[in-house]
């Protein structure tokens, strides 16, 4: 579905006078093999590109519009300080978003493109961002178990074949690691306050968890492309591994903080070395993908509204780029 | 344009999904990655260079859209620096920057001239540089 | 590069120097100094420094109102840094009015962990807010915004300046802290208002109707309140009429730079004899309270 963006390249050459494609891929794939780095001027197969081009897009779009469910939150935050970390962690997002747009960008496709391609619903967001926030401790709770799903989905990333991509990946962690101990510290606090407070905890967590499971994707029999994505480098372990090392790493959490997980078939399993846990609702996942969660509709119509009702402001700062450059020259 | 066409539903056609899409599981298939036209009036990109403190480098440290130089430094600050004090910020258009080509030609970008240098990178900045 | 395979390393415990805002309630003013100078009145310190915290404090949670929704990006990130400086500096001088005088902060229940700084930000009815009403209303749109902004910052930050002197170190302190942020913040409006100003004739139409929105309000930010009147006989504070001239003139270039005219419109009057520094505020501010409020209120013994 891919193969036609080389032809409708204007001025492209003809295939006479292109380099040998079998020594570029062979030379791709030997980068590839000593685990070095594709830069954004090597040749790279089309195929690559566009599933790199896929994979960081969307990943931008997931930070934008997660800004949504927190933001939701900033101006009943309950207390000055939280109210502080709370914008500052939104911020971060909106920083998140523009370093991978960027990172997108040296493929060849803008930022304004993306946008579109988002508010038409032709790119999609990670699903768990069309669950609503409905106290504040999802707050604290998307911070724990949103971000520390998105870490263990993010840091292998770090790795990844793709040197602009590696580098966003890089700051992205480094802010993602503070927002998800500001989560935790956010309940574990709450935790330690009223009953109420308790009671919102342990609410929250019982409407996020299964969200947060979904978060790592489809089990690995359902997901075809993994394979060659995972040969490539640009993706480093499977749906299930991450979902398996996100669970194994929460249950100690949980009972830290005092709260707990709600699923009944959730056991250590000494022989395998992991915990052993209930699958998801996957067909709830599939419904909300396609447009059927709760607040799909709304998270598409923010930005929207943000990004057509902000074009009168882009388009004076370039009107007085021109006048000025025009007045200088 | 020759994007990949969505599944009809607007969903993804297959149940195909991948969790390495950062922040959670996105879809495989329907999604269109080609390259279009750049949209008419976007700010154009600026590349950004940091001096962490002084007797370093500037350093590229990722890049940006401002609609004029200005801005573009005004935007530097906030974005990659969160206006650190004494911290000297670099700002220059991309397509300003004239690249050492490789050897091989370059089949996929020579033709679109004005996203060669498109370039943004994240190099690490020194550990006593906050916020970075 | 660090070890990104243990980003959960330390969550239960560990080095707290990486984090962003600490890891418990940490007293703003914490290792300072907050003795009260010879022959200052500690009341009318905490009056004159709830006057500029409140200010910072509700114009920081309009300007919040732009995450997500600013017209790209990288002013998304602009407008949430001003409004966390004005967060930061709205902090400092809540906690600076409680140390110096304990009776302005709300009596909670028995108890209550509250620390000062939220008792007086979230359990203080409007009357209790000291700010002036240019901060209250909702923006209509990012031209409003920016008027706003530019009048605002000039304002507040001729008052910095010279708050820098002020024989309060504590307030000393802070203003010279804040110099240098309202001094972005101000430099950040101007160059917007400029570029509206010139930009399309949609920006001039809708900056201009901006500017006409929020220059009523500009007069009450220069009328002297006893307490400020106070404040600049005692040398910790400043009398706000003392900046008006300064102001009107930094005002004048940027409007005539941009080409723009002094709306031709009247001073939003007091009510009664008194306004937003008497309590006496918009309708916006009972409707931003009750949102800002509601969740601190409903767990009066609660924890964040």
């Amino acid at each position: 579905m891919t193969a036609q963006t080389q032809e409708t390249r204007p001025g492209d050459e003809g295939p006479d006078e292109r380099p040998d494609e079998a020594a570029l891929l062979a030379a791709f794939d030997a980068t590839i093999a000593r685990h070095d780095r594709i830069e954004p001027r090597d040749w790279m197969p089309e195929k690559y590109r566009s599933t790199l081009v896929r994979q960081i897009a969307q990943h931008a779009h997931s930070e934008i519009i997660g800004m949504q469910p927190e933001g939701n939150w900033i101006t009943r935050a309950p207390s000055l300080r939280r109210k502080a970390i709370l914008l500052a962690k939104v911020q971060d997002e909106a920083g998140h978003g523009l370093y991978l747009y960027s990172a997108c960008e040296t493929l060849g496709v803008s930022r304004q493109e993306l946008t579109l391609k988002l508010i038409e619903g032709r790119q999609k967001y990670s699903s768990i961002f069309n669950y609503p926030t409905l106290s504040y401790a999802d707050v604290g709770t998307i911070g724990w178990l949103v971000d520390g799903a998105a870490i263990c989905n993010q840091v292998p990333l770090c790795r990844t074949s793709y040197g602009p991509y590696g580098r966003a990946m890089i700051r992205v962690c480094k802010e993602e690691s503070f927002h998800q101990r500001q989560g935790f510290e956010l309940l574990s606090t709450m935790m330690r306050g009223t009953e109420a407070q308790r009671a919102m905890v342990q609410e929250s967590v019982d409407r996020f968890w299964w969200p947060a499971l979904m978060m790592f994707g489809p089990p690995d029999d359902d997901s075809p492309n993994t394979e060659q994505s995972m040969a490539w480098g640009i993706k480093r372990d499977t749906n299930d591994e991450l979902r398996q090392k996100f669970v194994d790493m929460s249950v100690p959490q949980a009972a830290a903080l005092g709260v707990t997980l709600p699923d009944a078939g959730l056991v250590w399993n000494a022989e395998r070395g992991h915990h052993d846990f209930t699958q998801p609702d996957w067909e709830e996942f599939y419904a909300v993908v396609k447009g059927s969660g709760p607040c799909n509709a709304q998270r598409i119509a923010h930005r929207r509204r943000a990004h057509e009702d902000g074009a009168w402001v882009r388009d004076a700062a370039t009107a007085f780029a021109r006048t000025q450059q025009e007045t200088a020259s | 344009m020759s994007d990949g066409a969505p599944a009809p539903d607007g969903g993804p056609a297959e149940k195909d999904f991948n969790a390495g899409g950062g922040h959670g599981a996105v879809p495989l298939e329907g999604v269109p990655t080609a390259i279009g036209e750049a949209p008419q009036g976007e700010w154009p990109l600026y590349e950004v260079f940091v001096r962490g403190k002084r007797g370093l480098n500037h350093v590229h440290v990722g890049s940006l859209h401002a609609a004029d130089d200005q801005m573009a430094v005004r935007h530097a600050r906030d974005v990659y620096t969160r206006r650190n004090e004494g911290v000297s910020i670099w700002v220059v258009r991309s397509s300003e920057v004239t690249a050492s080509s490789p050897d091989e030609k370059d089949p996929l970008f020579a033709p679109a001239g004005d996203k060669v240098y498109r370039h943004p990178t994240f190099y690490d900045i020194p550990d006593d540089v906050p916020h970075m | 590069m660090t070890d990104h395979d243990n980003a959960y390393e330390g969550l239960l415990g560990g080095d707290d120097s990486q984090w962003a805002f600490g890891t418990d309630f940490e007293d703003p003013l914490a290792g300072v100094d907050t003795t009260i100078a010879d022959g200052v009145d500690p009341a009318g310190l905490a009056a004159y420094c709830l006057m500029l915290g409140d200010d910072a404090l509700v114009y920081s949670h309009r300007l919040s109102q732009w995450a997500s929704n600013a017209p790209d990006l990288e002013d998304d990130i602009a407008l949430a840094n001003i409004a966390l400086d004005l967060l930061g500096q709205a902090r400092l001088l809540l906690a600076r009015a409680a140390a110096a005088d304990p009776t302005v902060v709300p009596v909670l229940p028995e108890g209550s962990p509250v620390p000062a700084e939220d008792a007086l930000a979230f359990f203080r009815d409007e009357a209790g807010f000291r700010n002036v009403r240019l901060v209250e209303p909702e923006d209509a749109d990012f031209g409003v915004t920016v008027a706003r902004l530019l009048l605002f910052s000039t304002y507040r930050l001729a008052l910095l300046e010279r708050l820098r002197s002020s024989n309060d170190t504590v307030l000393a302190a802070i203003a010279t802290k804040g110099v240098k942020e309202v001094a972005y913040h101000r430099d950040y409006a101007a160059r917007w208002f400029l570029t509206l100003a010139q930009g399309t004739d949609e920006s001039r139409r809708r900056l201009l109707a901006g500017l006409a929105v929020v220059w009523p309000l500009r007069a009450e930010l220069f009328e002297t309140h006893p307490v400020e009147a106070t404040a600049a006989e005692e040398a910790f504070g400043v009398d706000p009429a003392v900046v008006a001239d300064e102001v009107d003139l930094l005002l004048e270039q940027v409007l005539s730079v941009s080409g723009v005219e002094r709306p031709d419109v009247r001073p939003t009057g007091p009510l009664g004899r008194g306004a937003g520094r008497d309590g006496r505020h918009t309708e916006a501010m009972g409707r931003m309270l009750a949102e800002m409020q509601v969740v601190a209120r409903a767990h009066p013994q609660g924890r964040w």
